[in-house]
């Protein structure tokens, strides 16, 4: 219990002080993980629309194996991440090991299956409501999933932000293919993940509470930006 | 613009999972007027009414309306019997088709402040349109599937579900375009209402057209013995 309220007494200093560590490594969590999550977004929810939208052969299998990547351990994606970039790996000439980019590339694969599922279901719901009429105004496939992507909006934001919360909390495969370089690539979770190792609980509290309100902060945010309360629609 | 807008059907069959749903078929249509289908539930009126559209898979022969599928498509509606409401708001669902087609914005705002006033939501142009009562869906669908000016308009029962007014103010708008040409074609169980629209009536049974002709001799004289009790309100299978 002390180290609870030890850790609550660090994060309100850590917050009041505006320290600059703090606000260093938290900006950097926010960027990997906003940037990550737009790639990831632009990536999986019209592959999400797509795949409820055509039918194909081993569709099921395609959805199946996408439903199990969404359980795809981090400190194994954060492997082979290193690996493919590492020197002798065949992206190595890049030089992108124990950078930001590869913590990005890290969580995109990892948040990707995730996004890409949830919008799967949302939208084969969505397309089972629209199907008749877009199938009679001869709408193209892009066109289909433009108004299932538009309508669905709601939904999709619900997918997208359980990937931000999956990035923004992940720490397995970007401490391996980010090093936990200070001034570099050291962001909330692997900073908490080495004070706990160092030792000082209250200050790795301190930070995660920092974490968690910046989570509630990011999600608040989106739905105010997007204006679902307003239309009481939670 | 197709100029005969006559359909062809040709030894039409749709099957599924082992059962004959339609025909076979081998019919014609003519190209103008109200084409009325009626017959008991799972005689295949909605069935016959989306293979004419095209959006049936058939599992034999062919629909000829005269002109290449993706032009008379172009030129098709169809309204269905559950309106299906696009989650936006009353103006949106009326732009939707007309942005499809891509006609320049101020036509189709001018076109949807017209179509509004003429359904009666006019004021209720910034709803979201699945809020709406089910009369007000029904028309607000009609007038969606209107708003393109097509050809041929297909309506799977629009008034069912729908109270007296709310029935009239449909066939009102469905006599105003019949008469500036567009061609309809509507399924209904309301005898009344073919009675009232009718140019011609399909009377199918078992996915079979069982009799075809002008609205006035079906009804005065039907040319089968299960038309003729489907008139009279006897259970026909």
């Amino acid at each position: 219990m002390n180290d609870i309220w030890s850790g609550l007494q660090a994060a309100f200093w850590l917050l009041v002080t505006l320290d600059r560590d703090l606000v260093e490594i938290t900006l950097r969590s926010l960027q990997v993980s906003l940037t990550a999550l737009v790639i990831a977004s632009v990536i999986a929810l019209p592959l999400g629309t797509w795949l409820a939208i055509r039918r194909f052969r081993f569709r099921r299998a395609v959805i199946a194996v996408l439903n199990a990547l969404m359980g795809l351990p981090p400190v194994v994606v954060g492997l082979i991440v290193y690996l493919l970039l590492s020197r002798s790996g065949p992206f190595g000439v890049l030089g992108l090991l124990f950078t930001p980019t590869a913590m990005i590339i890290a969580q995109v694969i990892i948040i990707t299956p995730l996004i890409a599922s949830i919008t799967h279901q949302a939208m084969r719901e969505l397309w089972a409501e629209y199907h008749d009429l877009l199938i009679s105004l001869n709408t193209s496939n892009w066109q289909r999933i433009k108004t299932l992507i538009f309508d669905g909006r709601r939904a999709l934001l619900t997918a997208s932000l359980a990937g931000f919360g999956r990035a923004i909390g992940e720490v397995g495969a970007i401490m391996i293919v980010g090093g936990n370089i200070d001034h570099a690539t050291r962001v909330l979770t692997t900073a908490i993940a080495l004070e706990t190792g160092k030792g000082d609980f209250a200050l790795a509290l301190g930070l995660g509470f920092v974490l968690i309100g910046l989570a509630l902060v990011v999600n608040f945010a989106i739905h105010v930006l997007s204006r679902t309360e307003r239309e009481g629609r939670w | 613009m197709v100029d005969n807008m006559a359909a062809k059907l040709e030894n039409v069959v749709v099957e599924r999972r082992g059962k004959t749903i339609l025909g076979p078929v081998d019919h014609q249509l003519a190209a103008d007027g109200c084409t009325i289908v009626v017959g008991p539930n799972g005689a295949g009126k909605t069935t016959l009414l989306k293979t004419l559209h095209g959006v049936e898979r058939l599992s034999q022969g062919r629909v000829d309306w005269g002109a290449p599928e993706q032009m008379v498509r172009q030129q098709q509606a169809y309204v269905f019997q559950s309106p299906i409401m696009l989650r936006r708001s009353v103006r949106q669902n009326l732009i939707f088709p007309l942005a499809l087609a891509g006609v320049p914005r101020a036509e189709a705002a001018a076109r949807v402040t017209q179509w509004a006033a003429k359904i009666g939501l006019a004021k209720m142009l910034d709803q979201p349109a699945p809020r709406l009562s089910g009369g007000e869906k029904q028309k607000l669908a009609l007038a969606r599937a209107l708003i393109r000016d097509p050809a041929i308009l297909f309506l799977d029962e629009p008034c069912a579900n729908l109270d007296g007014r709310s029935t009239r103010e449909i066939e009102n708008l469905l006599l105003d375009v019949q008469a500036t040409g567009t061609r309809i074609i509507m399924t209904t169980h309301d005898l009344g209402q073919a009675r009232r629209l009718a140019r011609d009536v399909i009377f199918l049974l078992r996915g079979q057209i069982n009799d075809h002709g002008p609205a006035d001799r079906f009804f005065a004289a039907p040319a089968s013995p299960e038309a003729a009790a489907f008139l009279n309100g006897d259970i026909v299978e």
